[in-house]
């Protein structure tokens, strides 16, 4: 569905164990394939612990995978080392989740925003000021917040500067770990505008990790759906209303409370909670908690199948008649 | 049951909340929506007399069941808290001690209210857990709190919290920091304890979803004013302020606006 020129990093057959207690090992990422395309942005949602964050973390080379390989225009960013990574990581940036934890409370604004750029030795220090300026505008903040602490600004507004350091090395990817969900409802909205706007501008590829499904539907292209290490289904942003189709896609969407439903209706959602990540059941990881689970379902794990062009789905109640053993 | 009467509340002379002004019924749910920084807390966090750093009721009156709260001595809250009105927080385990487990504290909890011998308390905690739909009670009575994940915590909070069947229930942003399957199923189960108990429930939160599901009335406050206050119907289709409309907007939906 995307424009395979626009392909600037791909995510081959990544695995990540950690060692736990007792010799066991906790598998946090299983065979994950996703694509970043420039100008789009791809949400990954899930409950906690289900990867989400240790998948996108790798993209920032915060952490290695165990196995597979991630391909940035072509090269392997699993691999870099020393300087060939310093210089790579450039490209791809990464806001958090508490804006406030993120950034040194003794620094001002100006050096905060400017640090990136001094490290890579793109400006000189007497450019600061009208940089620092430039980028505060860019995210519709007064040019004198340049002079303030963190600690002298809203949630919001620290976020805007969050973004703000992220994108004045001009990166090709920004990877938003829950950027918005420590925020009010009406801040969200103003920040997800912001993105939308810079990401039109500059065409930059966004990873955006959330587990609102109504958030990320409103502004992602395309939609992975996690669950305990697993990508259950990956589907195009516009079609994830009408056309969702694995069973953990639905609970998901049935969790979500929204000023538009039926009020009366009793909500409908999974009863239990994820098993830990630790003892992950054999076959389809969602058995336990699936409303149609069946005989194969405890037996053969799931992978993804391709039902339309963009739209895969790891379930054995979409498996084609032919292909039944 | 419960009445504020144009409750003004300030910290250092400086009034935080203004004119707050509340009817709930037995059995009522009400939602108190607005974001941080608005009051909201302060409201609930009044009804239970446990205003922080110095604050005070300055004018109005807050009476529960016809009587003035706010004359109380210590003793008569003693007898109140918890067992008349009890409170959710936003995380259970931060309310709880780390370093004691769950059943110490929730047998100490139950003895403190009522004359009841250890191993009775023991068997009424697991018998309110297995209400909250945790099973295997006698394991999680033997954990720590840093061993529950957060929604088995809220649950064990919920189950702290609704164990002398109070007539009124505080909740302070209960689901914001849960997952949205786990926040469901909290919601769920918050109503069925209003349907069994007949509990009234004052329930804090900044999302309005979870507010407009689960209320009778809502109020909306803004820098520690009611800006809009009905019920559901009527605040979220027939609403005439501005900023009421403009929180409504802010609510991302399945299948609402897009913006690529």
């Amino acid at each position: 569905m995307f424009d395979e020129k626009d392909l600037i990093l791909d995510a081959k057959h990544v695995t990540r164990r950690f060692l736990a207690s007792n010799n066991r090992t906790l598998v946090a990422c299983n065979d994950v394939n996703l694509r970043l395309y420039r100008g789009k942005t791809l949400g990954l949602v899930g409950e906690s612990g289900c990867g989400k964050s240790t998948f996108m973390r790798f993209l920032v080379s915060l952490d290695t995978p165990t196995e597979g390989e991630i391909l940035f225009h072509g090269k392997d960013i699993t691999r870099m080392k020393g300087e060939v990574l310093r210089q790579n990581r450039q490209k791809i940036q990464m806001v958090f989740q508490d804006p406030s934890g993120s950034f040194n409370p003794k620094m001002k604004i100006r050096d905060i925003i400017c640090e990136p750029l001094l490290n890579f030795g793109r400006i000189h220090k007497r450019e600061k000021d009208a940089m620092a300026r430039k980028y505060l505008e860019l995210v519709d903040l007064p040019g004198e917040f340049a002079d303030r602490y963190p600690h002298n600004m809203s949630g919001g507004q620290r976020q805007r500067i969050a973004i703000a350091r992220a994108i004045v090395l001009e990166p090709e990817i920004i990877v938003m770990d829950e950027a918005t969900c420590a925020l009010d409802v009406s801040v969200q909205k103003t920040i997800i505008e912001l993105i939308v706007k810079l990401q039109k501008e500059k065409q930059i590829a966004i990873g955006f990790i959330a587990h609102d499904l109504g958030l990320i539907q409103s502004f992602a292209h395309q939609i992975a759906v996690m669950y305990l290490g697993n990508i259950v289904e990956v589907i195009p942003a516009e079609l994830l209303n009408t056309h969702a189709a694995h069973p953990y896609t639905k609970a998901l969407m049935g969790a979500v409370f929204d000023i538009h439903m039926d009020f009366s209706k009793k909500i409908e959602s999974i009863e239990s909670e994820a098993p830990s990540p630790l003892d992950v059941p054999e076959g389809c990881p969602f058995q336990d908690r699936c409303g149609q689970c069946m005989d194969i379902c405890r037996q053969v794990r799931p992978t993804l199948k391709e039902l339309i062009p963009g739209h895969e789905v790891a379930c054995h109640l979409f498996v084609k008649e032919g292909e039944k053993q | 049951m419960l009445e504020l009467k144009d409750v003004t509340i300030s910290y250092k002379n400086r009034p935080t909340v203004k004119n707050f002004h509340l009817h709930l019924r037995q059995g009522e749910i009400c939602s108190v929506v607005g974001e941080s920084g608005s009051g909201k807390t302060t409201v609930i966090r009044a009804v239970l007399g446990l205003l922080a750093g110095g604050g005070k009721v300055t004018e109005g009156d807050i009476l529960f069941q016809g009587k003035s709260l706010l004359s109380n001595t210590r003793e008569t809250w003693r007898k109140l808290r918890g067992t008349e009105i009890s409170m959710i927080f936003q995380d259970s385990g931060a309310m709880t001690n780390q370093t004691r487990t769950i059943g110490k504290q929730f047998v100490e909890y139950i003895c403190t209210h009522e004359d009841i011998s250890k191993k009775d308390a023991w068997e009424k905690g697991i018998q309110m857990l297995a209400r909250m739909r945790l099973p295997s009670g006698d394991n999680i009575m033997k954990s720590y709190p840093f061993q529950l994940s957060g929604g088995m915590r809220q649950r064990v909070g919920i189950a702290m919290a609704m164990t002398f069947q109070p007539k009124l229930l505080l909740a302070d942003e209960p689901t914001s920091a849960l997952d949205v399957t786990t926040q469901a199923q909290i919601v769920r189960q918050m109503m069925e304890l209003r349907d069994e108990y007949k509990t009234s429930i004052i329930i804090v939160t900044h999302n309005l979803g979870v507010a407009a599901y689960m209320a009778d009335q809502i109020v909306v406050m803004k820098d520690g004013e009611v800006v809009d206050a009905g019920d559901r119907e009527q605040i979220l289709h027939h609403s005439e302020s501005t900023y009421t409309k403009g929180l409504l907007e802010a609510v991302p939906s399945l299948g609402g606006v897009r913006y690529v």
